[in-house]
């Protein structure tokens, strides 16, 4: 009996049973979330998503998305103060980013203290969905229950979704537009995960609302906030290659670059070539170039000219929302 | 606390151990914490009481509808326009206890969706207390009492429980002619349907009218995102709802725009404003408005829009480093025909029909739902056909144009009238009316005022008005913005009576001059070409302040009357302070009232 009571009292200490009520909860949480402002605005894509603060030091963690696609990041802190964001590195699988604003002492969540919780455990869900605050308005709190922590049977027209992890679904509808990024907590504010994008069943026009955990992408994050998983381009590192890697010794033809930042698209894949035999299709979105991350058609052709004709290439892309790895090694009878 | 659930784990921990037998893993109810069940027992009678409140609102035929919800006993009722628009004079009401009323529209603030409506047959109806939705927090727990999808064909109203989201939120106009403004965000469903009904807080009291939602790519249900229009605001439209009007929303005659800095600066300002003439100009700093700090544009709009045309109220603005605050009239945000226009201009619609642009998509009304499981079968074109008014209705309705129901701003009229002669009448007093005193500091003055004239005698020298023709001009004595006209405006008041006056009607409740007092009854007369605006405090009798506009484009002169006492039967006001915009035009105590009967 006594080794009952123990347990009892130690689970006592795990789950505090006397919670504040939400009212004090909710303005401890919500100075901790941000509005990020980036590329889109058209066509039913907003120009606007959530984050969440996870250092002191002016961490961001968000979705990644088409938002962040752009140079000018806007960061919009809870008592209106705007920073530029600067992408520090992107894991399309986990389909997470993390983004670093030049500011200090700032109220975060702490990151390593996120449990990994059941399904029923009472959550909330802050974001700025619909972009419905702005500068030092807080952002939107919704409530609600885990229905349960499952993988997202994702696929074609079916809540199509990078994400193969065990994601927490949610019974509430917290999965909108401009939600993405958003933080999932408990009742007393802990972190739990990072509000995932809108995701529709295009058969039955259904949509899901689902969290990305924080334990399935925690090491990744720390690793990105460490530094030590960097995967955007940089200018600065090694010298080029005397005899670089191209496009054209790949066989891939990309779409026109007429854009400042056309999305690399495979426009043609040459008969025969290196590309081909690795089933690269048009179409095709091109998201890493050994790992590096390139949004635009003049990245993918930087990207190459730091890899050595003679050495193999791996290359990400997306098609269909799915991502697929290839490796790639110039032909030898390419080489003049 | 603690101890009782620590007893309740520790069953939970004995009982998945399988002490108990593998009968049963979870907690018998009776070991449920004694507060758990006293809290559930106390929600679920709030709810109750709150269901009793709710109205379900038809429209002729039943296929259209929305929610309300009753706030006073004798059966006025909230709801939103859009509920109201497509049910016309009159709609039927549906309570909790089954039974079904005729309801007749009161009055509706257009581009604020709000609608009053009258129950008719009971003079006991349960209704509502409004909170004080300014307290309300985020996080807070509310619930929603309506009729979604029309599901309540026995009129028992749906409820969804939820949070508050957010609070002052500003919602865009969705290019139309609604604005919601400093509105309440919730997470408790609100689907088509619940339109026009409240927004409880956990003590039963309505905090909002439940009207919009984001709803935009997924279609017209429930995406967790609802916004109320806040109490607060619609108690400031209640007085302009109750007169039958249709009632504008308020503008400064002034924009304005964040600064780089973030600071809010007046970005445009009309010249003829209040607020140009109180000395607010071009990019002054706007750092309050109407008692609240403003950090940021969107809290200057939700500041504004929640007063409606005519009202005022402070603003605070910083000029090279100097605070100023000063008292501000607002104006209409439209014309009087350019909002009529908006609102009655296009035909309106048949039932089953579908609606003119007027609606934001984003709100909850039934039409546009995705065919619910239960809505009521759409009538053809012959049951479409409005019916005729019931005979319960009709005395409860007349229509002018410019009104929602003309007979209520005649029975308040009279009413507001009522109270004004209540201590004494001057129906008889036809006679000149003599008033002598000081002008204060110093001097003699000395006012006659009578039907065709009035002759003021004042340290300055002596004046006369003939009134036999339009006001416009008559700025006498020069400096007070037309102290005769507004002395006879008064005379006129007290002895025409409501009837005679010239085109006399009801406003509603507006400030009078500080925020030292809640605001009070007004009466808008109209005669001789000026407007005069009659402030009264119908539980004391008190006329507290008559407002002469000359021009609409000028400050009125204001005569402000005070030290009431009983003489010769009569409750009369013994000091007169004259105010012409910001200046005192003249203080004058009267030591003797001479109020003439008949002839001259």
């Amino acid at each position: 009996m006594r080794s009952v009571v123990t347990l009892v009292v130690l689970l006592a200490l795990v789950t505090p049973l006397t919670a504040a009520p939400l009212t004090s909860v909710i303005p401890q949480v919500q100075p901790k979330q941000v509005k990020i402002y980036g590329a889109g605005g058209y066509r039913g894509l907003e120009a606007y998503q959530s984050g969440s603060l996870i250092s002191a030091t002016g961490h961001v963690l968000t979705v990644w998305s088409y938002v962040l696609d752009t140079d000018f990041i806007t960061v919009t802190l809870h008592d209106g103060r705007k920073f530029e964001g600067k992408l520090l590195a992107a894991d399309p699988r986990l389909d997470i980013a993390v983004l670093k604003i030049e500011a200090q002492n700032l109220p975060h969540f702490e990151l390593a203290k996120a449990p990994l919780v059941e399904a029923g455990t009472r959550v909330l869900a802050f974001s700025n969905l619909y972009g419905v605050a702005t500068g030092d308005e807080p952002v939107s709190v919704q409530r609600g229950v885990i229905s349960v922590r499952s993988r997202l049977h994702a696929r074609r027209g079916v809540y199509e979704t990078p994400f193969k992890g065990q994601a927490y679904i949610l019974d509430a509808m917290t999965n909108n537009p401009g939600a993405a990024g958003g933080a999932l907590t408990d009742y007393d504010g802990r972190l739990l995960g990072i509000l995932g994008k809108e995701l529709r069943n295009s058969q039955n026009n259904t949509w899901l609302n689902y969290a990305i955990p924080i334990p399935e992408a925690a090491k990744t994050i720390e690793d990105i906030v460490a530094g030590k998983y960097v995967n955007v381009p940089t200018e600065d590192v090694a010298s080029k290659p005397k005899q670089p890697l191209s496009l054209e010794l790949l066989g891939i033809q990309l779409v026109p670059d007429v854009l400042p930042r056309t999305p690399p698209y495979i426009d043609r894949i040459m008969p025969g070539s290196p590309a081909a035999s690795t089933g690269l299709r048009p179409d095709d979105l091109v998201l890493f170039i050994n790992g590096r991350l390139t949004a635009a058609c003049a990245t993918v052709r930087t990207e190459l000219e730091y890899i050595d004709r003679i050495d193999p290439v791996s290359v990400t892309v997306l098609r269909n929302q799915e991502l697929i790895d290839v490796q790639l090694r110039a032909s030898a009878d390419a080489n003049p | 606390m603690i101890r009782s659930n620590s007893t309740l784990l520790l069953s939970l921990l004995i009982a998945s151990l399988g002490l108990f037998g593998s009968s049963s893993w979870l907690p018998a109810a009776e070991t449920l914490d004694e507060s758990v069940v006293k809290a559930e027992a106390e929600r679920v009678k709030i709810m109750a009481g709150a269901s009793r409140c709710g109205v379900s609102i038809f429209a002729d035929g039943g296929t259209n509808g929305g929610s309300g919800v009753l706030i006073s006993a004798d059966g006025y009722a909230l709801t939103n326009f859009h509920v109201t628009k497509p049910c016309g004079d009159w709609m039927k009401c549906g309570l909790s206890d089954g039974s079904l009323h005729n309801a007749v529209i009161v009055g509706y603030d257009p581009v604020g969706d709000v609608a009053l409506i009258k129950l008719m047959g009971r003079t006991d109806f349960p209704f509502a207390p409004l909170a004080d939705s300014d307290k309300v927090v985020v996080g807070e727990w509310v619930f929603c009492v309506g009729n979604p999808f029309l599901l309540a064909d026995d009129f028992q109203p749906t409820i969804t429980y939820g949070i508050v989201s957010g609070v002052h939120r500003y919602q865009y106009p969705a290019g139309t002619l609604l604005e919601y403004a400093d509105c309440i965000q919730t997470d408790a469903a609100i689907n088509p349907g619940n339109s026009g009904g409240p927004l409880f807080n956990m003590r039963g009291e309505v905090i909002g009218i439940n009207g919009r939602g984001s709803f935009e790519k997924r279609g017209r249900v429930n995406v967790g995102v609802g916004y109320a229009i806040s109490i607060n605001q619609i108690k400031h439209f209640m007085g302009a709802l109750k007169a039958g009007r249709i009632v504008d929303h308020a503008t400064l005659g002034a924009t304005v725009a964040s600064s780089d800095d973030g600071r809010v600066l007046v970005s445009d300002i009309l010249e003829d404003s209040d607020a140009y003439r109180r000395g607010l100009r071009y990019g002054d700093e706007v750092v309050e408005f109407g008692g609240r700090p403003i950090s940021t544009v969107n809290a200057f709009k939700n500041a504004l829009g929640i007063f409606p045309r005519d009202w005022a109220t402070s603003l605070t603005y910083r000029r090279e480093g100097k605070k100023q605050s000063i008292w501000v009239r607002l104006t209409g945000v439209h014309g009087a025909e350019e909002l009529l226009q908006k609102v009655l201009g296009r035909p309106q619609p048949q039932p089953g029909q579908p609606q003119p642009d007027d609606h934001p998509q984003p709100e909850g009304e039934p039409k546009k739902q995705p065919a619910p499981p239960k809505q009521p079968p759409t009538k053809g074109p012959a049951a479409a056909k409005k019916a005729p008014m019931p005979d319960e209705v009709k005395p409860f309705f007349e229509a002018r144009r410019g009104y929602a129901n003309f007979h209520f701003n005649k029975a308040n009229r009279t009413r507001v009238y009522n109270a004004l002669v209540a201590r004494g009448d001057f129906a008889a007093l036809k006679g000149t009316w003599k008033l002598t005193g000081d002008v204060v500091p110093a001097g003699e003055a000395t006012f006659e005022i009578a039907d065709d004239f009035v002759n003021t005698s004042l340290p300055g020298g002596e004046l006369k008005l003939n009134v036999t023709k339009e006001l416009n001009d008559a700025v006498e004595p020069r400096g007070s913005g037309g102290l005769l006209a507004a002395l006879h405006a008064w005379r006129r008041l007290l002895t025409a009576g409501p009837e005679k006056f010239g085109d006399l009607v009801y406003l509603g409740m507006l400030p009078v001059a500080d925020e030292s007092r809640g605001p009070v009854d007004v009466l808008k007369g109209a005669y001789a070409g000026v407007e005069t605006f009659f402030f009264v405090e119908s539980e004391s009798g008190r006329l507290l302040k008559v407002a002469l506009y000359l021009s609409p484009d000028d400050d009125p002169c204001e005569l402000l009357w005070s030290d009431y006492a009983e003489y010769q039967g009569r409750l009369l006001p013994r000091t007169l302070k004259v105010r012409y915009g910001d200046l005192i035009f003249g203080v004058y105590r009267f030591r003797e009232l001479t109020l003439a009967t008949g002839g001259q």
